[in-house]
């Protein structure tokens, strides 16, 4: 019985993050976005520094009829939402917060099993792209099918490194394995898995799957109300997942100082600090072209991934 | 496999996880028959998206958990992501599509059903009374598969990347071939 209540207890312990981090990477990005770029409009909302603007949002999506296109398949129109987002969350409950077992679920091969994961939920995109009966969704899908296509490789290669490097799937015993020099020693594993999970989650500079100013919203121009907010949720988990993992893989997790009691906070600190990152790009770098995209992944990033690779093997024998 | 473990109760005991195993097989059947008998052929896509993360669980309850994610990340993540790709280049409609028979269906459901009784007839025979032991080291965790890989099976291995490249340049010297005679 015991046994039973530790395991919904961590569920529900997850659930609690999957609903509560994204909304605030979601305000974070609000807040940012408007004192970088001098935007008065999310400023006002509620009094104090615009803080309501999330919960008018909310509100607003609510609101909205749930419309479905008439030449829409509607049952893969109406799923593709739960698709986009759902492996998010279970993508969030093996990753490790901080030392002793503060984890949902520790997997044999955790690093498999969330990169596996993550790419099954660009199939809402697609589903959601093709579904729509609109020219526009189905560009956008096939700029996302494409995308996903080239990034993944660069991203698999980079996690692959630091699998190596620490001889272990396990992502607790990646953390455990860290120490401060693999920061310089990954750095180009680092890079290479962080660009390419921005062009996965289709972040600026990467989202011409969804280039507002040339194919509308891309795979989610037939969206309204709930669940295009669903889609939008997805997003901001996606980055979540990113910077997480990217902190777990690359940044030591749960090291630093008092890292015995204080472990999440670093986790959480680190993770803080690459979504603000995120954010940062999204308001800096303008989008790039898909011809341009496309050449960043091929000629860059798996050549980049590759020397990474290289050098994991070849310090690896000589430090043995 | 359903079958196979659907048959073989007699001297199974049917414990949680091989009913388990029976019910996700029979699930997976199912959506696999679906995905080649609809009309629709995106739908037949994403029945096959069913089929295989049926087939991951099955491997999950078989404790061969590398397989199963690695099944997740190939099949489910890109294979599938490639079909819709080729399937958003056509003009597959949405309902169904006119011409999504084929003359052959006998043919190939003659070929399915010897392949289907060869394999389990096979898979039945040759691992009747083998028992996984589930108090031991886990047999499929990523430590053990990629031991035996290594150790034991690593040419047989190589040669398979040997064969992958071969076909990678064989698809390259075919598609500049094709763009060459259009010039």
């Amino acid at each position: 019985m015991n046994d039973v209540l530790d395991v919904l207890l961590r569920l529900v312990a997850v659930l609690v993050a999957f609903l509560v981090l994204p909304l605030l990477v979601g305000q974070t990005e609000h807040k940012v976005m408007a004192h970088m770029q001098g935007r008065l409009g999310p400023m006002y909302a509620g009094g104090f520094h615009g803080w309501a603007q999330l919960v008018a949002d909310g509100v607003k999506f609510a609101q909205k009829e749930d419309v479905v296109p008439t030449g829409a398949d509607r049952r893969i129109f109406q799923l593709a939402p739960a698709i986009a987002l759902l492996p998010y969350l279970v993508v969030l409950i093996v990753i490790p917060v901080g030392p002793n077992g503060f984890v949902g679920q520790i997997v044999d091969a955790g690093l498999f099993f969330v990169l596996a994961v993550m790419g099954v939920g660009v199939l809402g995109a697609l589903m959601a792209g093709w579904a729509s009966a609109n020219k526009f969704s189905l560009l956008g899908g096939l700029r996302t099918a494409a995308q996903l296509m080239a990034y993944e490789l660069p991203m698999l290669l980079a996690a692959a490194s630091v699998a190596m490097a620490a001889g272990t799937l396990s992502l607790p015993g990646i953390v455990h394995a860290f120490h401060w020099w693999w920061v310089p020693w990954q750095i180009i594993g680092a890079l290479v898995f962080f660009t390419a999970g921005l062009a996965e989650l289709q972040r600026p500079p990467f989202d011409m799957p969804v280039a507002d100013s040339e194919i509308i919203f891309g795979a989610y121009t037939e969206y309204t109300g709930l669940r295009f907010a669903l889609f939008l949720l997805a997003e901001y988990a996606g980055i979540v997942v990113l910077c997480v993992l990217t902190t777990v893989l690359f940044l030591g997790g749960w090291h630093g100082p008092w890292s015995d009691s204080l472990g999440w906070v670093w986790t959480l600190l680190k993770s803080a600090l690459l979504a603000f990152v995120v954010i940062w790009l999204r308001v800096s770098y303008p989008r790039l072209r898909e011809d341009q995209l496309q050449k960043l992944a091929w000629t860059a990033l798996i050549p980049l991934a590759l020397v990474q690779i290289a050098l994991t093997g070849v310090v690896k024998v000589v430090i043995q | 496999m359903s079958l196979a473990a659907a048959a073989s109760q007699g001297f199974l005991s049917p414990s949680g996880v091989e009913i388990a195993f029976v019910l996700v097989g029979i699930a997976t059947l199912g959506a696999a028959v679906v995905s080649v008998t609809t009309k629709q052929l995106v739908h037949a896509a994403l029945w096959l998206v069913v089929a295989l993360g049926g087939l991951a669980v099955e491997y999950l309850l078989l404790t061969a958990e590398f397989i199963a994610w690695v099944q997740v990340l190939i099949y489910v993540g890109s294979v599938v992501v490639l079909l819709l790709f080729g399937l958003m280049l056509t003009k597959a409609p949405i309902g169904r599509s006119p011409d999504a028979d084929s003359g052959n269906r006998w043919a190939a459901l003659a070929v399915a059903v010897a392949a289907a009784a060869t394999l389990v007839t096979v898979v039945i025979d040759a691992f009747r009374s083998t028992w996984l032991d589930l108090d031991g080291a886990v047999q499929g965790s990523a430590e053990v598969t990629g031991i035996s890989l290594f150790r034991h099976w690593v040419l047989p291995f190589e040669a398979l990347s040997v064969l992958l490249l071969a076909a990678l340049v064989g698809a390259i010297v075919l598609s500049r071939i094709n763009r060459g005679r259009e010039r």
